[in-house]
Parts: C-alpha cells; sequence; structure tokens
C-alpha cells in the first residue's frame, strides 16, 4: 500500500514537472528534491564519480536551463557581435564547463538539506527570482538563489546565485579577456581546450 | 656585528624577495595586454601576490588544512570553528549597530553572551538553536554603509583578495577580536592564530576543486567572486540585479 502510495506521488511529481505552466518556485524545489533524492541514494555520486553526475545533470537539470540566456549573460556585451553559429558553439562549450561545476559541487554533498524562502510573484511576471538555501550541520546557511524567465517550453532557469556570486556572469572579466586577445573564436577555443583537459584529466 | 647583520638580512630577506617580485612583475607585466579593469589597477602587482599566496598554500597551508581535516572528527572541529566565530560576534553586532541595525547588533551581543556561557566559552553555538541567527557584518560593510567607495583591489598572500576599503575593515576588526588582547604568551597566541589559519583553511577545502575546474583565469575568477560577494553582503544579500547585456 505505502509503495503504491509512493509510486503514485512520484507519478504526479513528475506530471508535475513536465507541465509548461508548472509555477517557478514549484518547479525549482521540485528539481531540487529530485536531484538531492538521486544522489543522497547513489555511493557512486558521493564518492566523487564525475560521469554519473553528469548524466544526472543532463537529464534531471538540463531541460530546465536556458543555455543561450546565460551564456550571453556570461559574454555581456559582445555577445551582440557574435554569429548564430558562434553563439552556438560558445553556449554549447559553456554548458559543458557549468555541468562540470555542478557536478563537483553535487560530489562534496554531505548531508545537506534545502529550504525554499518564501515566494510571491504577480500574475504578469516573465522573470523572477526563486531564493532557497542550503542547510549544513555546524555552518551558516549559504544563500542559493535562481533567476528564471518565462519562455514558450515554460519557466527556464537563467542565473544561479551562490551566496551573492553569480555563477554566469562571474565569468564576465575572463570572457572580455579572452575576446581581446582572440575575437570570440577565441574564447571559444579557450573553453573548448578547457572543456577538454577537464575530461582527459577525469580519464587519467 | 657582521652576524647580526646577516641574521637581520635573513629575517628580512623574504620581505626583499617579495618586494623584488613585485617589482620585476609590475615593470615585466607592463608590456603584456592585460584586462583594463577600473577595479584592479594594480593588477600586475596583484597576480604576483597571487603566484606567491597559491605557492605558499600549495606548500604549507593546504597540507596542513587536510591533515587536519582528516584528523579531527567532526564535533571537535565544530567546537573549533565555534570557539572562533562567537569571538567574532562583538565585531558583528557593533558593526551592526554603527550601521543603524539595532536589533541585528543586540542579536550579535546576545549571541556573544549566550555562547560565551551557557556555550562553554563558545564552544557550541547555543544561540543559533534557540533562534539568534549569526550575522554578517564586517567594518569593510560599515565603512560602504558610511559611503566609502571601493578602492582599488588588492591580492596580499595569506590575507587573500580585499577591496582598498576592507582591507583597513579588515584591520580594524582584527582590533576588535579580544582573543589577542589580553594574551601576553605569545606561544599561546601564535598558535591560536595558526588554529584559526588552519581551520577556516578547511573550510575552504570542498571548494577547490569546484573553482580549479571552473576557472578559465583563477586569478580573475576569484576577483569577480570576491566582488560580488561583498557587493552581495554590503546589500545583505539583495543587491540590485545584475545588468543584463543583450
Amino acid at each position: 500500500m505505502q509503495r503504491l502510495f509512493a509510486f503514485l506521488f512520484s507519478v504526479l511529481l513528475s506530471t508535475l514537472a513536465l507541465a509548461q505552466d508548472v509555477a517557478p518556485d514549484v518547479l525549482v524545489r521540485s528539481v531540487t528534491e529530485d536531484v538531492l533524492a538521486a544522489v543522497r541514494q547513489d555511493k557512486d555520486i558521493q564518492n566523487g564519480n564525475t560521469q554519473k553526475t553528469i548524466a544526472l545533470i543532463q537529464t534531471k537539470v538540463l531541460p530546465y536551463f536556458n543555455f543561450q540566456r546565460m551564456t550571453a549573460l556570461a559574454v555581456g556585451r559582445d555577445w551582440r557581435q557574435a554569429t548564430p553559429q558562434q553563439k552556438e558553439q560558445l553556449a554549447r562549450q559553456f554548458q559543458e564547463l557549468l555541468v562540470r561545476t555542478y557536478s563537483n559541487a553535487l560530489n562534496s554533498y554531505r548531508d545537506q538539506t534545502v529550504r525554499y524562502r518564501p515566494f510571491k510573484m504577480n500574475p504578469g511576471d516573465t522573470d523572477v527570482l526563486v531564493r532557497t538555501e542550503v542547510l549544513q550541520p555546524g555552518a551558516r546557511p549559504i544563500q542559493l538563489d535562481y533567476s528564471l524567465e518565462k519562455t514558450e517550453a515554460g519557466w527556464k532557469v537563467y542565473d544561479v546565485v551562490v551566496a551573492g556570486v553569480s555563477l554566469v556572469t562571474n565569468y564576465r572579466d575572463s570572457f572580455a579577456q579572452e575576446i581581446r586577445a582572440g575575437g570570440i573564436d577565441g574564447l571559444i577555443r579557450s573553453l573548448e581546450a578547457k572543456n577538454k583537459s577537464l575530461a582527459a584529466g577525469k580519464a587519467a | 656585528m657582521n652576524q647580526k647583520t646577516e641574521s637581520h638580512a635573513a629575517r628580512h630577506g623574504w620581505r626583499a624577495a617579495l618586494a623584488t617580485l613585485a617589482l620585476a612583475c609590475i615593470a615585466g607585466c607592463a608590456g603584456t595586454p592585460r584586462a583594463p579593469s577600473d577595479k584592479d589597477p594594480y593588477e600586475g602587482f596583484n597576480r604576483a601576490m597571487f603566484e606567491v599566496h597559491e605557492g605558499i598554500d600549495k606548500a604549507a597551508l593546504k597540507p596542513l588544512a587536510r591533515g587536519y581535516d582528516a584528523v579531527m572528527p567532526l564535533p571537535a572541529r565544530m567546537g573549533v570553528h565555534n570557539f572562533y566565530e562567537n569571538i567574532w560576534d562583538l565585531s558583528r553586532g557593533t558593526n551592526a549597530l554603527l550601521q543603524g541595525k539595532g536589533s541585528e547588533g543586540m542579536n550579535g551581543f546576545a549571541r556573544l553572551l549566550v555562547n560565551s556561557t551557557v556555550g562553554i566559552f563558545g564552544l557550541f553555538d547555543v544561540a543559533s538553536e534557540l533562534g539568534f541567527d549569526q550575522g554578517d557584518e564586517d567594518f569593510g560593510q560599515t565603512l560602504a554603509v558610511w559611503g566609502v567607495p571601493d578602492g582599488p583591489y588588492v591580492f596580499l598572500p595569506i590575507i587573500g583578495p580585499n577591496t582598498g576599503r576592507d582591507l583597513v575593515g579588515w584591520g580594524v576588526d582584527q582590533l576588535f577580536y579580544p582573543l589577542w588582547w589580553d594574551l601576553d604568551d605569545v606561544r599561546l597566541r601564535n598558535s591560536l592564530m595558526a588554529l584559526r589559519a588552519v581551520e577556516y583553511r578547511a573550510a575552504l577545502l570542498p571548494a577547490d576543486k569546484v573553482v580549479e575546474e571552473a576557472a578559465l583565469d583563477k586569478y580573475a575568477y576569484l576577483r569577480a567572486a570576491y566582488l560580488q560577494r561583498r557587493h552581495a553582503q554590503i546589500h545583505d544579500g539583495r543587491p540590485p540585479q545584475a545588468q543584463d547585456v543583450e
């Protein structure tokens, strides 16, 4: 009976997650709990299995992120001078880098829990901030906020802010530096090289 | 006489070496194109100091922190952490008052009182369990609230990233750290300082790999993170949203 209930509940949750008009705070909560539940019962992920962690993120988290927008934010002013093809390449490489960063953060998961701060939005809002806190025993709670925008495919996250630090705009200085030195293509090459060396390091 | 001069030179040798290194880099880096970041006018010097810091960290601080992390059971670590954090509540409370945040200031002093007594010299953070949340104020933030601008970004070995304003603030906050006030025993004081450094470094260990892998340029990544973090702290966690350029 209990098992049946659990099954029905999980079906309900996943339908909720699929629904396009699911509210942004509900979306953040369901994705977070879904990921944490998966990490809690997976010893490989807790022991730092990068490949498995990345796979988890790709299936459970990526569908709710807008990487085109994230990359535009990170690149800043120079985004306008990029061709559609360059934009696509940049977004693909930046996504790979951020997924790896996120997987490293998940690998250091011990027994944190997430508290969801009160959320309110007006009916017409298309850009909102969902605020959460990561609680860990014996340490100050860490603020973890998500910026979401409404798109035709539902709400999508376009920025993640940890303790006041945007993981996206934090790249602006380094990206601008790369673009000044080698143009948009220079930045694409640097990102490719970085991702390649990280992937190689993992295999070694 | 000669011997005395020599040992004097040896003692101050590292400072001379640092200064030379810094000068060499300012001269050497002037030719290479760098981000003309108005927040970091001394980038060449700062990058040299960053390299020195990374060297010290790799050779000494990080191995010590790793050993400490491996040896200390979690409850003992929490005791050490709470002990040092408890003392900061004096400065946090005072700075909240200086920024005109009366209730947050009183909250800080209440924490100090409860944790120093019921919490046995701060080893246990009883106040948090009672609902007195730890504040997050320091003199750098107070100066910012009073209208003092950031000033140039400064990276120093061991001390880490700062703005000019926050470096001054950090110095003043050290004066409000009563652990040093009445401690005539130099060896005990140094041990307490070293333990504090190791504990705070150990707390950062999990972040090492994240930063290492996330950053294209670690120096620029940490600089951006530090400046964003301070900006958020000054606005008590609700800074104006970043500009979207599209």
